[in-house]
């Protein structure tokens, strides 16, 4: 029996809509200022580097409380926001903060100068999982549980349950 | 910090196998008394890297920003060893002994690192994997989940004996002499958790080959390395192993020295052990630097350190486990899923595949079947990878996967036909690169990324030579294409640079004023033979000139070879002086006003600096038995608490009477290096060497901690109630403490008095 509220580490992916011109490597550099200017409410440590890795995921800012990446698993870039430590309120609370830091670190990364007109996130495609297999497996059980939350504060998109059951609780959301 | 971990103790119930459940309970008690503040910083550092948890960068609170160096605020001010601040992340290492991996093990390592790590499981240069930014309290589940499909992490790091690696191709190698896999096995699990081995000064390192020609388990740079070699004997063929000893590479590398020729496979146990109790008793145990087995070898000369273990092996009491695996060797073998069959001729092949075939290809012994390498960039597979590993390895093989010192991943019985298809689905995934063991498949350690103690981002080299070869293609080039590249962040030589043809260590140079990123320059060290020789040192270039440097390098090689020549023999005929000349045009760093890019390092933008060097962990903390002895008696007595609030009065009791008895064996054991097992010896011991002589007194209740240990042994078995159970463990407590005091006051430096 899944418990909405007992799930944490919730991890949303906004896609990018054009990032045909912008080179990863920026990346880095911008993660390494947004430590020093210290730009999100989170403690940023440090960034990793994987941008050798295909499909893989791409360049990351290391947070205590949470990762931002620009991540490119299944080939698709998109920012991942990935919550480590426990968010406070229900579920449905939670999803909004996550979702809110993602939009956020969206609209900083389209500011910042070398991704300046190059890079466009696409605001109404993203995926949310849950980073836990014991608090969420990808499971029917599951996603009757979180279903009713996720489409209530996705409310006009379609939230679709994706993946295999090895994989981690995953849903793609996708404006109607 | 996972708020799944207290679940996954209960969701695994018995999948964790014993001992390994106890222990992993054991290490979550600890975790809770380090919490409290009750288990010193340098036991527990040992604690948590003898189970392969492991300090990263910045985890000392401070970190350059390339301006300045910023304090990093981590939540807790609690730490997890001497200057390690608890929430700062850290690194998971985790055993692969013999590289041997199935498709369980592949499944669980891609959930791990998806959800505790950064999404990536990185293989190390010896067969280990490693996962980075892990939380110490999440490294409990995470354990529990690997012990669930048969992986320990137990002595990972610390001073202990580190993970036994072997040819990846043992078994179904061409040249091997035997399958030495059963060997490399009996061997990891004979010394892992042995009484003699756990008190080293340093690490030790075990590999085994198949055969003396090829470098898949570079022997001669171990501490251990046995080499299959068999002999006529009465007309029987003997097994048995050419043993190498005192090798080692780091900032005074050494080439192992021959220990015998022959040493028969009955005694390659015994031996290991005999020699761990020598390096036990007489190796450095006070300066790290001079603490590993190669030192001790030296200081005696091999013959007299010959003698020793001889001796040492003669009194060695006999142990059942020296041989008992030996009736399973001739019958062990791995076997396919499918029939032998040959690649078709005429069949389809997929684009790239001809490519692939030639670089990640190897035709096993067993005709019809071949091994296939997966090449990995810098090491690194994603979740997403690891599944597919574990998928191709269920459809075309029986789970039979094996990591490599070179980074990468091996599938071994393939049934040949069965290649364009497996080569397909890899290409699918990104693992189907063609460059694996090419001048391409550049190795490396982590360097300045996560390492506390890198100097320079040999990651970041590794990743723009691999990305501007592969651009070439120099892995097709007839001259260079072999060649191998290995870098190191720094001197202590985790990438195995020495053993490179073109190989790289982190330095730096102070120019203009500013710290500048080099990196040192090692030619010719030759990766077959085991490792057989070791590269020339010739001198220090700016990180950002490497690549130019490779280029000149290669291109003086394939311009000037002779017929057949080496690139080992081409620099020895040109000399020293010769390669040193080729460097020099590369040395000059351009004022930082004109070309900043020399001032920071590859991959990272920042400006160079060296302040962000840490405290090495990689030797572990020189902590004797009784350091964990005490401690385990005191996580005892705090197990015997949570038993009391569980309402079990009888094994609160016990517990708290046992950690008593623990304490007190544990100083009989530092004081006259035996103890007895039976509680009445231990309590006449104690009484006679601690309580009538005083040592052991109190200077303001003077023997009260002893008589209530005393009382305790006389009591045992008197069933107690809630009250006088809660007395007991008090009781326990303070003897406890009064052990700890005791050794510290047997330990402590006498202070001369002053007039």
């Amino acid at each position: 029996m899944i418990n909405p509220d007992a799930v944490q580490h919730i991890n949303l992916k906004v896609f990018v809509s054009d990032a045909g011109a912008i080179d990863l490597a920026d990346a880095v550099g911008v993660f390494h200022e947004w430590i020093r200017e210290s730009v999100c409410p989170e403690m940023l440590i440090d960034v990793a580097d994987y941008r050798h890795v295909p499909a893989g995921p791409g360049v990351l800012l290391i947070g205590h409380e949470a990762n931002y990446s620009l991540d490119n698993r299944e080939n698709r870039l998109g920012l991942l926001y990935n919550r480590k430590a426990a968010l406070e309120g229900g579920f449905r609370s939670r999803i909004e903060q996550a979702h809110r830091a993602a939009l956020v670190a969206c609209d900083r990364l389209e500011q910042e100068a070398p991704f300046r007109g190059k890079l466009k996130f696409d605001r109404n495609s993203l995926e949310v999982f849950i980073n836990d297999r014991l608090l969420a497996p990808n499971s029917d059980d599951t996603w009757q549980a979180l279903k009713p939350q996720l489409e209530s504060h996705f409310s006009g998109f379609t939230v679709e349950r994706r993946g295999e059951p090895r994989d981690l609780f995953r849903v793609s959301v996708t404006k109607r | 910090m996972k708020a799944s971990n207290l679940g996954w103790k209960t969701q695994l119930g018995d999948r964790v196998p014993e001992p390994l459940a106890t222990e992993l309970d054991v290490f979550d008690n600890e975790i809770a008394l380090k919490k409290q503040g009750k288990i010193e910083d340098r036991v527990f550092a040992e604690t948590r890297l003898r189970r392969g948890a492991y300090g990263q960068r910045y985890d000392n609170g401070q970190r350059s920003d390339g301006k300045a160096t910023r304090t990093l605020n981590y939540p807790s001010a609690n730490t997890k060893g001497p200057g390690t601040l608890w929430d700062a992340p850290g690194m998971q290492r985790i055993k692969i002994p013999f590289g041997g991996l199935d498709a369980p093990q592949l499944e669980m390592l891609a959930d791990l690192c998806e959800e505790y790590s950064d999404g990536i499981a990185h293989i190390t240069t010896r067969q280990d994997v490693q996962l980075h930014f892990i939380h110490i309290e999440d490294t409990p589940a995470l354990m529990r989940r690997l012990a669930s499909v048969g992986i320990t992490t137990r002595e990972a790091c610390g001073n202990s004996v580190r993970n036994v690696t072997a040819c990846p191709i043992a078994g179904v190698c061409r040249e091997q002499t035997f399958d030495v896999t059963p060997y490399a096995k009996a061997i990891t699990y004979f010394l892992l958790g042995h009484p003699d081995a756990q008190s080293f000064g340093r690490k030790f390192k075990i590999a085994f080959s198949g055969c003396r020609e090829n470098a898949c388990a570079l022997v001669r740079l171990h501490d251990f390395g046995a080499i299959a070699v068999t002999r006529e004997d009465g007309g029987k063929t003997r097994r048995g192993f050419e043993l190498w000893v005192g090798g080692g590479l780091g900032p005074v590398p050494q080439q192992a020295r021959l220990y015998d020729e022959f040493v028969p496979e009955e005694e390659i146990l015994p031996v290991s052990q005999a020699i761990a109790r020598v390096f036990a008793r007489l190796g450095e145990k006070k300066n790290r630097n001079t603490a590993r087995l190669k030192f001790l070898v030296s200081k005696l000369g091999i013959e007299e350190f010959k003698k020793l273990v001889a001796a040492e092996r003669e009194i060695l009491p006999y142990d059942p486990r020296w041989t008992d695996y030996l009736k399973d060797v001739a019958s062990y073998a791995e076997e396919p899923l499918k029939p032998p069959s040959l690649l078709q001729i005429d069949s389809i092949r997929p684009a790239g595949f001809e490519k692939w075939h030639a670089n990640n290809v190897y035709r096993q012994r067993q005709q019809g079947y071949a091994t296939v390498t997966i090449a990995l960039p810098l090491g690194d597979i994603t979740a997403t990878q690891l599944r597919v590993a574990a998928d191709v390895s269920r459809k075309y093989l029986k789970e039979t996967v094996r990591s490599t010192v070179e980074q990468n991943l091996v599938l071994r019985w393939v049934s040949e036909a069965d290649l364009p298809a497996l080569y397909s689905d890899l290409k699918q995934a990104d693992l189907a690169t063609p460059v694996a063991g090419t001048i391409v498949d550049v190795s490396s350690c982590p360097g300045t990324d996560t390492c506390k103690l890198g100097i320079a981002s040999s990651r970041g080299l590794a990743g723009e030579l691999r990305m501007r070869l592969a651009s070439k293609n120099a892995e097709l080039d007839e001259a260079i294409g072999s060649l191998r590249i290995k870098v190191s962040g720094c001197f202590n030589s985790c990438g195995q640079h020495h053993v490179a043809d073109l190989g790289f260590y982190g330095v730096s140079r102070n120019k203009n004023g500013y710290t500048v990123p080099h990196f040192q320059v090692l030619l010719g060290g030759e990766w077959s033979n085991n490792a057989g020789s070791y590269g020339l040192a010739i001198g220090a270039v700016p990180s950002k000139r490497i690549p130019e440097t490779v280029d000149r390098i290669t291109g003086r090689y394939r311009a000037e070879r002779l017929q057949g020549e080496t690139f080992q023999a081409f620099v020895k005929r040109i000399g020293k002086a010769e390669c040193k000349k080729m460097l020099d045009e590369f040395t000059a760093v351009p004022p930082h006003e004109e070309d900043a890019s020399f001032y920071s390092d590859w991959g990272d933008p920042r400006e160079f600096t060296l302040g962000d060097i840490g405290i090495g962990e990689c030797a572990g903390e020189v902590v004797y038995p009784i350091d964990f002895e005490l401690v385990a008696a005191e996580r005892e007595v705090f197990e015997a608490q949570l038993q009391l609030e569980a309402g079990n009065v009888e094994k609160a009791t016990r517990g708290a009477y046992e950690s008593m008895l623990h304490g007190a064996q544990a100083l009989i054991k530092y004081k006259f290096l035996v103890a007895p097992e039976d509680p009445g010896k231990i309590v006449d011991d104690f009484r006679t060497q601690f309580y009538d002589t005083e040592i052991f007194f109190d200077p303001f209740v003077r023997g009260k901690f002893a008589q209530d240990f005393f009382r305790a042994h006389e009591e045992a078995g008197v069933t107690r109630t809630v009250e006088t159970a809660h007395q007991l463990i008090e009781e326990a407590q303070l003897f406890i403490e009064a052990c700890y005091s005791c050794y510290a006051r047997m330990t402590a430096v006498p202070v001369k008095a002053t007039a």
